[in-house]
């Protein structure tokens, strides 16, 4: 589903040249749950963000379900993103003026569905997250683990291959991000691929797989040194 | 496509709500730019309107050159008014399809009521125009009674007048008033005619009285004008003494020949008649100088008058660099509002929008406040020009909104407010949508 090979990017300034991402190459499969770990800067966000087809990449290759995204413009990476993607972000950017019904329409909005399918999924979403009755609720009026749910909600209702999750946890309690974890599993456990970057230890644990990052390199600590890209730095447990 | 275009709206709609004031700071903003300018339009619209529709490039404006030699300069314009003899002679010779003489003047004007010793009415000074039988044919006058006078009545200079409906309502208090009889000058003369409401703006057939604002209310033969002595009114340019300014063979040019020209063949005969007419003058000993004639129909004439004030075309100028403040203030707005929803764009990307989807629904808002703007534009050009009507100015009466100028005006408004928001629109849909995400 997802293969990198020799993946870096460079953030470039006039004075500085940062590399983010040092020549990753990994590969993740259909139905996999993995925890992406590392320390501060190490290139977490980044990786999520090529992931993702929202920063293009600056050297390697980077296959999405077969499709080389190097060679597709901006339309097409949309179309992809669209297609394939949900995100979950650590702070639910949900759209405040939007209720729950219109936030969680916003990426079927792009697809293209008809309203009736549109209301179809929608409904499918929020009621898989619990929230069903909440359609016309204005994300200010719940907290900020229902607001997490609603944010799933979105990223599932175009039913995405991949599900990608920034710190989906990092604005809850204990409870909530339990919740949202048995959340994440199920969608796993329905056949969809979940990548989730995290700082914290026990929810990593919880994933199939662990891949940890230091300074732009990987190591992937659950399958051994194989996909670990060459000359990296060592790496360690997560734990 | 519709069903996005109407989300664009959608959501046009709700981020204008979003932010009232700013919103209505931008409406406003583009209002006043295009209330102002849609208003110095408007006046030159009408300043510069074809005044005959459909017959303006088939009269033309006859000028010939019968001035001394000494002072002649090469490319030099002629005369732009005929003598008596050349257009007394031109009118004869009838080369053109149809062909007009005319000048402008006035005269006291008062009903003669049957039986009645004196008017019960005083004498009414109008504008008039002295002319010859062709103009209401050439010029498409219509006629709520009656009609023009003949070429038989020009011959004789017979007594006879056409009065506007207007003049017909005063004097009579009727307009079916074709054979009765009105005191000109204190000359009896009778009624063949009553012209229904025509107006001509701008006045093209005699701009030496002016090119707005002109109301004849009387025609009447040229050749019974000159007559019985009736007064005449324009300009005179003469280049030698003469005891009669007005006679046949006097050396003043002071006449208007229009004349009728079916085709651009026909134009170009009758350009050929005139350099012959012109060389056979000169052959004669009456002209001095080459053949310099011209022939322009009514659109080139107008445009070499440029009737058009200078002041308006200054007030235009005006109010388009008072346009262009307005939207360098919109793009600043927009740019504004626009930069603070980074994040909601980024949010809009990440889930799926194209950079063009999201341009597109930037464009959609500004062209959402460009109508709104457009509508308040449309009332603020309303109020400009009903001040313009108050104004003492000969056109200050045409200056009202026609639909021509109502669509260009709500048209002007979504193409300022599409400007203004291209470069927001473009700067908004390349936000980096990861350092959006990550900075909420």
């Amino acid at each position: 589903m997802l293969h990198m090979k020799d993946v870096s990017k460079v953030f470039r300034t006039e004075m500085v040249e940062t590399h983010a991402l040092r020549r990753l190459t990994l590969e993740i499969r259909d139905t996999e749950f993995v925890a992406v770990t590392g320390p501060s800067g190490s290139g977490k966000s980044t990786f999520l963000n090529i992931a993702g087809l929202l920063e293009e990449l600056t050297g390697g290759e980077y296959r999405l379900d077969g499709v080389d995204v190097s060679r597709l413009d901006d339309r097409q990476r949309s179309r992809l993103r669209n297609e394939k993607i949900g995100f979950v972000f650590q702070s639910f950017n949900l759209i405040p003026d939007l209720d729950l019904f219109d936030n969680v329409d916003v990426p079927l909005r792009y697809r293209g569905f008809t309203s009736g399918e549109r209301r179809r999924r929608i409904e499918a979403a929020l009621e898989q997250v619990g929230l069903r009755s909440r359609t016309r609720h204005y994300p200010a009026e719940l907290s900020g683990g229902q607001q997490q749910r609603v944010a799933i909600a979105r990223a599932i209702a175009g039913a995405p291959k991949l599900l990608l999750a920034d710190e989906p946890t990092g604005n809850l309690d204990s409870q909530m991000a339990r919740e949202i974890m048995q959340l994440l599993e199920g969608l796993n456990a329905q056949g969809t691929l979940v990548v989730m970057v995290t700082h914290d230890p026990e929810i990593a644990g919880r994933a199939q797989r662990n891949i940890h990052l230091v300074d732009g390199v990987a190591a992937d600590l659950d399958r051994g040194p194989s996909l670990i890209a060459p000359g990296t730095a060592a790496a360690r447990p997560t734990a | 496509m519709t069903a996005v275009f109407g989300y664009y709206l959608e959501l046009a709609g709700r981020s204008l709500r979003r932010h009232v004031v700013l919103t209505a700071l931008m409406i406003a903003t583009i209002g006043f730019g295009v209330g102002a300018s849609m208003t110095t339009l408007t006046v030159l619209h009408v300043l510069s309107r074809d005044p005959i529709p459909g017959k303006s490039h088939e009269l033309y404006y006859v000028q010939l050159d019968p001035r001394k030699a000494g002072g002649a300069a090469p490319d030099e314009e002629p005369e732009s008014q005929l003598t008596r003899a050349d257009a007394e002679a031109l009118l004869r010779a009838g080369r053109a399809d149809r062909q007009a003489m005319m000048v402008g003047g006035n005269a006291a004007v008062e009903p003669v009521t049957e039986g009645a010793a004196s008017s019960a009415l005083p004498a009414s000074m109008v504008d008039a125009r002295w002319t010859s039988a062709d103009l209401f044919a050439m010029f498409e006058v219509p006629f709520a009674a009656g009609g023009g006078w003949t070429a038989e009545d020009d011959a004789r200079a017979a007594r006879v007048v056409v009065i506007t409906r207007a003049l017909a309502e005063k004097l009579f208090g009727a307009v079916a008033v074709t054979g009765r009889t009105v005191r000109v000058n204190g000359i009896a003369m009778r009624i063949v005619g009553v012209i229904d409401r025509w107006s001509v703006s701008p006045h093209f057939y005699d701009l030496t009285v002016g090119a707005y604002g002109i109301d004849e209310q009387l025609f009447a033969p040229f050749s019974t004008s000159r007559a019985l002595q009736f007064g005449r009114s324009g300009d005179m340019n003469c280049w030698a003494y003469a005891s009669d300014l007005e006679a046949v063979g006097a050396p003043c040019t002071w006449i208007q020949l229009w004349v009728e020209l079916g085709s651009q063949p026909r134009a170009a005969a009758y350009h050929d008649f005139l350099v012959q007419y012109s060389e056979d003058e000169r052959k004669a000993g009456r002209f001095e100088r080459p053949p310099n004639v011209r022939l322009r129909d009514v659109t080139a004439w107008l445009d070499h008058k440029q009737i058009v004030p200078d002041e308006v075309h200054l007030q235009i100028a005006i109010a388009f660099g008072f346009l262009a403040v307005c939207l360098i203030n919109t793009v600043g707005l927009l740019l504004t509002k626009f930069l603070r929803r980074s994040a909601e764009i980024g949010v809009r990307r990440a889930l799926g929008a194209s950079r063009r989807s999201i341009f597109l629904q930037l464009l959609v808002e500004a062209g959402m406040i460009g109508v709104a703007g457009g509508v308040l534009g449309l009332g603020l050009a309303w109020l400009g020009l009903w001040a313009v009507r108050h104004q003492p100015t000969s056109y200050a009466e045409l200056a009202r909104l026609d639909l021509p100028m109502l669509a260009a005006t709500v048209a002007l408004a979504v193409a300022s407010s599409l400007c203004a928001g291209l470069l927001p629109a473009w700067r908004g849909c390349h936000l980096p949508p990861a350092i959006q995400l990550k900075s909420q």
